[in-house]
């Protein structure tokens, strides 16, 4: 009796929203319930899903953080000043359970690298960037472009040693550029050194500018994604084979089956990032420097500068070019280099499974080049060999994109099914 | 009005002007909010010119002041010091300081400064801008074993002489900043400021 009236209302209710927002079904039939899916997903495919979730953590967090932080490089007590105190002391001390909201925001950045990287390996390994998924390659590469330096002015915040000595770094790149390099660093810093100014405008960039970017460009991406489907380990086009009612055979609906699956994978990583807030939230400062546990003084340098782990592979390609100009120039251009995968990518199968094995020494190459360049790019820089090793690894990293187009036209290939190999 | 006769060619050259004179007055709006990153007033104030009391500074000895918030070094070079720049010549980038951005014209000599003996640097080393360690003894150091004295830089292992000039081989592009200043009498320097009728 009470049931049968709740589900007059309910249906009442749904009646009367349908009628004034009729686009709404369509629309969350075409991105949710009928958004066909290959049903092979691997765990690889777990990382776009996990971005997303640690992309609503750090706003989550993030507006929290702000209710406490103070931009201002103006004195709190000699020698320190209002934002390393607003972060130190009262967010990290005084305010109640404001330390794991930091800590989930600092974890968070990091996170958000590691899923990062792994969704961007994966659309190597499946080869995910070719036809017709240029789009979605290309705003993906943009988010990635505006998360460094998102992250970059992040950790400029806390205004430690090393958000201070890290963006007269960073800053100083623009340097090397001839003729404006001066004046555009002068104009970026809005004084002679990394300031109060720069501290604020660096703010306003990371708490409003930027992730606005950020979620306008995951709007796009996912609508870029759903324009033309998901691509699957097998990197066979499901929709190539369809039932009657024009449902892939091999595809599954977004919701509820992979919306249940990623739900299982949030767990499972939110157990991992859980663990790394309550017993190692600074990584031993891979995650948190130390020297950024000490306020900022623009007569001391630290002994060692280096960046956060997910720009050090770039840092050590700066590092290694004797040159600055080219130093900055091979820096950008790692970065430059990616987006034109899509492009560089000549191999007639997508995924590495029907590639030979030319493409999966090279792409394994690839990986450790960089992962080792990353470890060169965190270290002091004072061993000579080193310098010669990430040379060497520079020129891998650069070799791998710009001959691709003759070893991945090149390669043996293997014959790719008609359907997903796991179909029934 | 009538549909009829639409001039297809009017039309896209009012759509094309109308866009340039919106364009050209939304870049002259972007003026104004590009002009608030420069520097302030007050920044700019704050880079005044700096009065320093050398008479109490030994031979051998750097006193560390600031300006515009730079570090600048006042050195007073040892006669031992100064004979041996010459010496590194084949060693150095631009032993001439041909780069004329990095020193005023007064004080582009042999030792890069106005007197001999006082040696007037900004702190910051030219390739990423860390402050580089002054080393001024004249001994074997790990980094160099036939150091003559000089500064090394721990952040990326740029090295420069007692005069400030880079050492060939190392990521710093050029020699190390000479700001404008002068010697107001024989105890007293004013950095920010050039020598009365110097170029």
């Amino acid at each position: 009796m009470l049931s049968t009236r709740i589900n007059t209302a309910v249906a009442g209710l749904q009646d009367w929203f349908n009628y004034r927002a009729k686009a709404f079904g369509p629309m969350y039939r075409k991105h949710m319930s009928e958004y066909w899916a290959p049903k092979n997903f691997n765990i690889w495919y777990y990382f776009g899903s996990l971005a997303l979730v640690v992309l609503v953590n750090q706003i989550l967090t993030g507006i929290f953080l702000t209710m406490h932080f103070k931009p201002s490089a103006a004195e709190f007590a000699p020698g320190i000043s209002q934002a390393f105190a607003s972060v130190e002391l009262t967010i990290m001390r005084d305010v109640e359970w404001g330390w794991l909201v930091r800590y989930m925001h600092s974890t968070g950045a990091s996170a958000f690298f590691i899923v990062v990287y792994l969704h961007m390996f994966r659309g190597l390994l499946y080869g995910s960037a070719q036809k017709p998924r240029e789009l979605v390659w290309l705003l993906g590469m943009l988010i990635y472009l505006v998360l460094m330096a998102e992250a970059f002015m992040g950790y400029v915040l806390p205004w430690g040693q090393m958000s201070f000595w890290g963006a007269k770094v960073i800053i100083s790149l623009f340097g090397a550029i001839p003729m404006i390099g001066d004046s555009l660093v002068e104009w970026i810093m809005g004084d002679y050194l990394p300031a109060d100014a720069t501290l604020n405008r660096f703010f306003a960039l990371h708490v409003i500018a930027l992730p606005l970017v950020l979620l306008l460009l995951v709007v796009l991406h996912l609508a870029a994604l759903h324009e033309v489907g998901s691509n699957n380990p097998d990197g066979v086009d499901i929709k190539k084979h369809k039932d009657a009612s024009g449902k892939p055979l091999d595809g599954i609906g977004f919701h509820p089956y992979y919306t249940v699956k990623d739900l299982f994978g949030v767990g499972f990583f939110l157990t991992i990032c859980a663990f790394v807030l309550f017993f190692e939230p600074t990584v031993s400062g891979w995650f948190l420097e130390h020297d950024n546990f000490v306020a900022a003084n623009k007569l001391v340098t630290p002994e060692h500068i280096k960046p956060v782990w997910y720009y050090t592979p770039y840092y050590a390609m700066l590092r290694v070019v004797p040159d600055k100009l080219l130093g900055v120039l091979t820096m950008f251009g790692a970065i430059a280099v990616l987006f034109f995968v899509p492009w560089l990518d000549r191999s007639p199968v997508k995924s590495y499974r029907y590639r030979g094995w030319l493409s999966k020494v090279l792409l394994g190459l690839f990986a450790l080049s960089f992962l080792w360049l990353g470890k060169i790019g965190a270290g002091p820089g004072t061993d000579p060999v080193e310098t010669i090793i990430g040379r060497v690894l520079t020129f891998i990293y650069f070799a791998f994109f710009i001959t691709m187009p003759l070893w991945s036209k090149a390669d043996a290939t293997k014959p790719v099914p008609e359907r997903v190999t796991m179909h029934d | 009005m009538a549909n009829e006769g639409v001039n297809h060619g009017r039309r896209r050259f009012l759509t094309a002007t109308t866009a340039v004179v919106g364009a050209a007055g939304a870049l002259a709006a972007a003026v104004p909010f590009i002009k608030t990153w420069l520097p302030s007033a007050k920044a700019r104030s704050a880079g005044a010119p700096v009065t320093q009391d050398i008479s109490k500074i030994e031979t051998g000895q750097m006193v560390i002041t600031e300006w515009r918030g730079q570090p600048v070094w006042i050195i007073r070079r040892s006669p031992d010091q100064i004979k041996q720049l010459p010496s590194l010549n084949s060693r150095l980038r631009d032993p001439d300081s041909k780069n004329e951005d990095q020193q005023p014209k007064y004080a582009q000599n042999g030792y890069r400064s106005i007197k001999e003996e006082w040696l007037v640097m900004i702190g910051v080393c030219t390739h990423l801008g860390c402050s580089p360690k002054f080393h001024g003894e004249i001994k074997p150091e790990p980094f160099d074993a036939e150091w003559k004295g000089g500064f090394f830089c721990p952040c990326h292992k740029s090295r420069f002489d007692m005069a400030g000039r880079v050492f060939d081989g190392v990521p710093a592009p050029t020699n190390l900043k000479v700001p404008d200043y002068h010697f107001v009498d024989d105890h007293t320097l004013v950095i920010g400021v050039k020598p009365e009728g110097a170029a």
